[in-house]
This record gives structure tokens, sequence and C-alpha cells, in this order.
């Protein structure tokens, strides 16, 4: 019975942990969002930036669950660390990964999907 | 004649003294207006922003690298008469609002810079160009001076680079979260601009300019760029 205790007790403070960390992760891509992309994908993630004026190709909305679901986390990881043009889309979206880690990249993804509420092959 | 003499050089003691006590008097005021009234918003000792949270709380640009970023001149005339340079602000995310065709920019928040008279320019200028910090990222005479044509500019601005998507090349022309670039020619030092763009994120590491991204070769050309650019005197 002790035994039996000791695990649950392990189990939960396990799956604590992780919810706290997954709780900071979702923390740090939002801040990263907030501060590198917003500027032209905008504050509400559908690609209506205060940069976007006089921009000649619009960015993507990253709300649209139906464009997003047919990008694959891989493709979407190579277009903010390369920017837009190693996934043949324009030179408008510049590459990130001088400024930010692999980790941070990798967040940014999960945080696409949630904004999405997508997944790749899946829209809805 | 002896006592002429003895006047001439007790004046001249005196003189030097005067100059003497003077110098270092002048010198220390720029430092002073800047520890009194600036230091609340501008850092002058370092280090820039670690953190985006701290990057997004700057309330004016770090100014402990003055000495190898702006251009004395610059510096006297815009303290007098200061215009904004960057349309949104330090950090652009805390300046808009979302809007109908895109997020737009809330100028109500965005606070001006004070002017100072033309003798407390001349010594806040003065005293600026003592701060020397990441004299190393400079490569001293690295800017060749030449030219290049405003369309041609443009086109590696533009089209080639991407860097109208956040910086104006004319007022009302381009993009609002980065600083403007058509007085970058007059405000910023050649090979300032040369480093900080060759890796911004050398100077502010945490920056919303893409570092690596602007090429080794074209470094120069935007530099030339940026001249034609002020010559037309946008603003």
């Amino acid at each position: 019975m002790t035994k039996l205790w000791h695990i649950t007790t392990a189990i939960s403070v396990i799956l604590l942990a992780l919810a706290y960390s997954n709780s900071n992760a979702g923390e740090h891509a939002e801040n990263i969002y907030q501060t590198y992309c917003w500027q032209c994908h905008g504050m509400n993630g559908d690609g209506k930036g205060l940069n976007i004026g006089d921009m000649s190709v619009q960015p993507r909305d990253h709300t649209d669950a139906k464009e997003m679901s047919t990008r694959t986390d891989d493709d979407l990881f190579r277009a903010i660390k390369e920017g837009g043009q190693s996934v043949n889309k324009s030179v408008l979206m510049p590459p990130w990964g001088g400024t930010l880690s692999d980790e941070d990249i990798e967040e940014l993804v999960k945080y696409l999907r949630i904004l999405c509420k997508c997944q790749y092959g899946k829209s809805s | 004649m002896n006592i002429v003499r003895i006047i001439m050089r007790v004046t001249a003691v005196y003189m030097i003294a005067g100059l003497l006590i003077i110098i270092p008097a002048y010198a220390a005021s720029g430092q002073a207006i800047l520890n009194d009234r600036c230091s609340t918003c501008h850092n002058l000792t370092g280090p820039s922003p670690q953190t985006i949270k701290e990057l997004q709380e700057r309330k004016g640009p770090d100014l402990f690298y003055a000495g190898n970023k702006y251009k004395k001149e610059w510096l006297e005339e815009w303290l007098q008469a200061p215009k904004r340079i960057r349309p949104a602000g330090m950090y652009y995310g805390k300046h808009i609002t979302p809007g109908v065709e895109r997020d737009v920019l809330d100028t109500s928040t965005l606070e001006p810079h004070m002017a100072v008279t033309e003798e407390d320019a001349d010594e806040i200028a003065e005293a600026l160009m003592t701060y020397k910090a990441k004299s190393e990222l400079i490569n001293m005479g690295e800017y060749k001076p030449g030219k290049i044509s405003l369309s041609m500019g443009e086109l590696m601005f533009d089209k080639f680079r991407g860097c109208l998507a956040c910086h104006q090349i004319e007022p009302g022309y381009g993009g609002l979260s980065g600083p403007e670039m058509y007085t970058a020619g007059k405000r910023l030092q050649e090979d300032y601009m040369m480093s900080f763009m060759r890796n911004p994120k050398a100077w502010d590491p945490k920056i919303f300019m893409p570092s690596g991204y602007v090429r080794d070769n074209d470094l120069a050309k935007f530099v030339h760029y940026f001249h034609a650019l002020s010559e037309e005197n946008f603003e």
C-alpha cells in the first residue's frame, strides 16, 4: 500500500513538473512571437501587422487553419530559421536563425499550431 | 621693463590656470546633464537588454556606445529639435493596437523627447563622443566612400533583402517597427552601420532585426544607399 502511495506521488510530481515546464515554454514562445513576429504577422497572428502597409506580399495568416495545415512542422521550422526564400516564399520573411536558437524555433512552431488550431494535414 | 615682464608672466599663469579649471568643467557639464536628465530613459553604462522582457521595457536607445554610433554634428542638431526616429517607439509592441486592416500605432502612448539649448546640446554631444564601448566591433576605416543610385539601392533594400518591411526609406513609405533609414546617413557613423548590419546581435543581443542577414559584399552598398537617401533631405 505504501509502495503504491509512493508511485502515485512520484507520478503526480512528474506530471506537475511537465505541466509547469510546458506552460513556461508556451509563455516563452508567446514572448518571442510578440517581440519578433507581431511586427508583420500582427497582434492577433492574422497577418495584419503594423508593417504591412507597403508590403508587396502579405504575411502569412497564422490563424488560417486551412493554409497552415498544408505546412509540415519542418516547413515552419525552416521558414523561421532560414527565411521565406528557403521554402520558396517571400524575401520579406527574414531568417531568424541568427537571432533565435533551434529550441526557441521549435517552441515557436508549437505556438503556431496553437494559433492555427491545426496540425499538418488536419485543419480542424 | 622687468615689471612689465612680471605682469605678463603672472597674467599668462592666471590664464593657463583659468583654462585648466574651465576645460574640465566644460567637459564634465555634458556628463552631468547626461546623468541628471538622460539616464532615466537611456542606458549610459551597459549592458544592452539581455532578455526579451528587458528589451520590451527599454525606453530609449542605449547610449553607452554612442561615441561609436552617432555623428557628433547630427547629435548637436537633433538634441535641439528632436524628431522621432523610430515611428513606433523603442519596442513597437507597446504602442500598437489591432485595427480593421492592420495593427495601428497608438501615438498617445509615445512620449516626445525633450529639447535642449544649443550650449547643452554641444556639451552633451561632446560627452557622448567619449562613450566608446564595443569598440572591438568596429573595424575603423572599413567603409570606403562610394555611390549607388537610389533605384539600385531601393532594389537591394526592398526586393533583394526585404528591409523595407520594417524601415521607412522616405516619410510615410516603409515599415514602422524599425528606425527610419532616410536620416541614417547623417545620423550614424559609417563603420558603425557596417558593423551593425553585419551582426546586430553583437550590439544589441535581443533586437528584433535579424542577424547574419546582410551579405558582407552588400554592406558598403547599403551605406552608399543611406547616404543617397540622406541627400534627398526628406526630413
